[in-house]
């Protein structure tokens, strides 16, 4: 699509010079998008606007915070009580950050399920992978800062994950610290860090952005656009379908910010921090249990040469970066699951399974559940390497329609 | 074998000591009481909230501080500027050093002045070593006691209402359970044995406005206090959601409104 022509003189000599109209109306009104996305892809927008939420919350609440280990958390409390609507904030950003990752969450899925990591949108997935890597990264500095007992055993737990690593683990973990245990310079670069990251986050959503541009989006049919059929302007079609999902993301994200505003919390982090006293039960936010649930499977040393703890972070870290792969360790031409009537079940099984390590990630590490997380980390793990390629390989796809805009005249025609 | 190295991960994800004592014992669901701040619509009771600051003045405040709650924050539960005055003004706050030039006057007592609203509640002790060395443990602060609490104000109710002269015989012969006589039977306590001997009882405040004075109501109405006192916010952050959801309702329907419009002619 080429640019338009500026008919007002003051818009069209900006344009020549910083064509930044030309750019709004290639990436809105000019930009095509396919006519069947479901609801399922307002979850990329919501994203989007979750971390302006978390940027903006995030900015003013510094405005009166104190990273400082004897003041942080009453800080937080002064926000909560003394500071103009301090406790709506606060509350935003606590429960924007579930929100974050719940609509994340469901993106990724989404992807999955509709094999929007497949060709010609590698990088796309992969930039997504790398955004949900740093938004762990930020959320879980983020936890820290108000010191309570949760942020301070949780940093304790986390950081101590790379004392894991031979040679350099120790050397790795002072630095994180900055001193010999967790304390006041942790908390003064992991504040620094939260601030940093999210901007860093804002980047790379650029790119992600840049790449879907280039690549346009996928659709629940997983037939690539080929005609004028095909797609409809971004602008006004999906940029309303958008504004109404955001309409019923803020009333479900609000319904807990103004009645349930502690569901996703710890009642522990509303106990300030204390170096002495080891609570009962440290459990990470929900969004890293499932992580968390395979990090604990490994209670073996694997292969002889490493040992279990090594074996569990590393079993971590590659459960997320395994998703890098995806894109070629999927064989299938077939993109949507609509057409893999064996793989969509698998697919669910997939979730299903996710869904119960984050049940055994709060669970104590004890038996049964150490055996069965051993088994769900162990199935998630068969998924990605053996079950996805072998399906490539002797799944026989339904027939694919023939263009987004056939199936789409015939489901009307039907209906 | 197996065993040492589940022990060794939980161990190593610091889980082990209570994540494993604290399987397995014996804890009955939380007592039933209920508030009038719970719930879509909840709002605090103002009266139950001055009962509550009753119990806790004449009663709790012997031991627990109140740290995060000023003097004019009671303005919320209807004391005028005047009676907080008159309360904080009972409380003497000790002077820092160079305040006065010296930290004790000629007597080698401590300077002091009395308190004012802008105060937060003066501690009924000078520091923990010494609240220690009073009660034998440390009470804890209440300003948070029910958001710091799995159960929050159920807790805490429970916890109010759980001390038994007689440990039940689920507990007795729990593997691992030690009587203690030094210390008091709570069913709801982790570890059941605490520092604090009960405390609720029948007319153990009076109160003025006519509310029958049984234990269950004092208890009842000094976690309600705790609550405020926890979430202050509470009654401006529900009446501010409502308003906000009534928009957003209004708002979201006009929106998909708008996108069944556009969308009309758009087969999909």
């Amino acid at each position: 699509m080429s640019s338009p022509e500026w008919k007002n003189p003051a818009i069209k000599w900006v344009d020549e010079r910083l064509p930044v109209f030309s750019l709004m109306h290639h990436s809105t009104a000019g930009y095509p998008t396919p006519r069947n996305l479901s609801y399922w892809w307002n979850f990329g927008s919501l994203a989007l606007f979750a971390l302006i939420i978390m940027v903006l919350t995030g900015v003013f609440l510094v405005m009166n915070y104190t990273p400082h280990v004897d003041m942080a958390f009453d800080s937080v409390e002064r926000i909560m009580r003394d500071v103009n609507y301090g406790w709506l904030l606060r509350y935003m950003h606590m429960n924007g950050a579930s929100m974050f990752f719940i609509v994340v969450y469901i993106h990724i899925f989404r992807g999955l399920y509709y094999g929007s990591y497949k060709g010609p949108r590698e990088i796309l997935w992969i930039l997504g992978v790398v955004i949900m890597l740093l938004m762990m990264g930020t959320a879980f500095m983020g936890y820290v800062l108000p010191w309570g007992q949760m942020s301070l055993w949780g940093a304790t737990v986390i950081t101590n994950l790379f004392s894991a690593f031979p040679v350099v683990g120790d050397y790795i973990v002072t630095l994180l610290w900055g001193g010999f245990s967790v304390d006041n310079p942790t908390l003064n670069r992991f504040f620094s860090l939260h601030y940093l990251l999210p901007f860093v986050l804002f980047a790379v959503v650029g790119l992600h952005l840049w790449a879907l541009h280039a690549v346009k989006s996928n659709n629940p049919l997983g037939v690539e656009m080929k005609q004028p059929e095909d797609s409809i302007p971004f602008h006004p079609y999906y940029t309303i379908k958008d504004l109404f999902g955001m309409g019923v993301f803020l009333m479900f994200f609000l319904y807990f910010v103004f009645w349930q505003p502690n569901f996703f919390g710890e009642p522990d982090n509303y106990i300030p921090a204390n170096p002495m006293l080891t609570p009962p039960h440290i459990v990470p936010e929900w969004y890293f249990l499932p992580f968390y649930a395979i990090l604990r499977a490994v209670t073996f040393d694997f292969l002889w040469i490493i040992p279990a703890k090594l074996g569990g972070v590393l079993a971590m870290f590659a459960s997320i970066i395994l998703l890098m792969a995806l894109p070629w360790l999927d064989r299938s031409k077939v993109k949507s699951c609509k057409f893999r009537p064996v793989y969509k079940w698998f697919f669910w099984i997939l979730f299903a399974d996710c869904v119960f390590l984050g049940y055994l990630g709060q669970k104590p590490a004890e038996q049964p559940y150490v055996i069965m997380s051993q088994l769900a980390a162990a199935y998630y793990f068969a998924h990605f390497l053996i079950i996805l390629p072998l399906m490539g390989k002797i799944e026989k796809a339904v027939e694919l329609p023939e263009s987004i805009s056939a199936a789409v005249l015939k489901k009307s025609e039907d209906a | 074998m197996r065993k040492l190295l589940i022990a060794a991960v939980a161990a190593f994800t610091l889980n082990l000591g209570a994540a494993q004592a604290n399987s397995g014992t014996y804890v009955p669901e939380f007592k039933d009481a209920s508030w009038s701040f719970e719930g879509f619509f909840g709002r605090y009771d103002q009266k139950q909230l001055r009962r509550g600051y009753k119990i806790y003045s004449q009663v709790c405040a012997a031991c627990h501080s109140l740290n995060r709650v000023a003097y004019r924050n009671l303005s919320a539960l209807g004391f005028t500027e005047d009676e907080i005055k008159e309360i904080a003004a009972e409380k003497e706050i000790r002077l820092p050093y160079g305040d006065a030039g010296a930290l004790l006057n000629d007597d080698g007592e401590f300077f002091t002045r009395p308190a004012i609203p802008a105060d937060k509640f003066v501690p009924p002790f000078a520091n923990d070593a010494a609240a220690i060395d009073v009660n034998g443990a440390l009470p804890p602060d209440l300003s948070l006691i029910t958001k710091a609490r799995k159960g929050g104000p159920h807790y805490v109710y429970s916890f109010l209402m759980g001390f038994m002269d007689e440990v039940p015989e689920e507990v007795m012969h729990q593997k691992g359970f030690v009587l203690n006589e030094d210390k008091n039977f709570n069913i709801y306590f982790p570890g059941y044995y605490n520092s604090m001997p009960p405390q609720i009882m029948d007319e153990m405040v009076e109160y003025e406005d006519g509310t029958p004075m049984t234990g269950e109501q004092h208890a009842k109405d000094i976690v309600a206090f705790l609550n405020w006192a926890a979430e202050p916010e509470l009654d401006h952050r529900k009446s501010l959601g409502l308003k906000v959801m009534l928009f957003l309702l209004v708002l979201t329907a006009m929106l998909y409104a708008l996108k069944r419009k556009i969308w009309a002619n758009v087969k999909h």
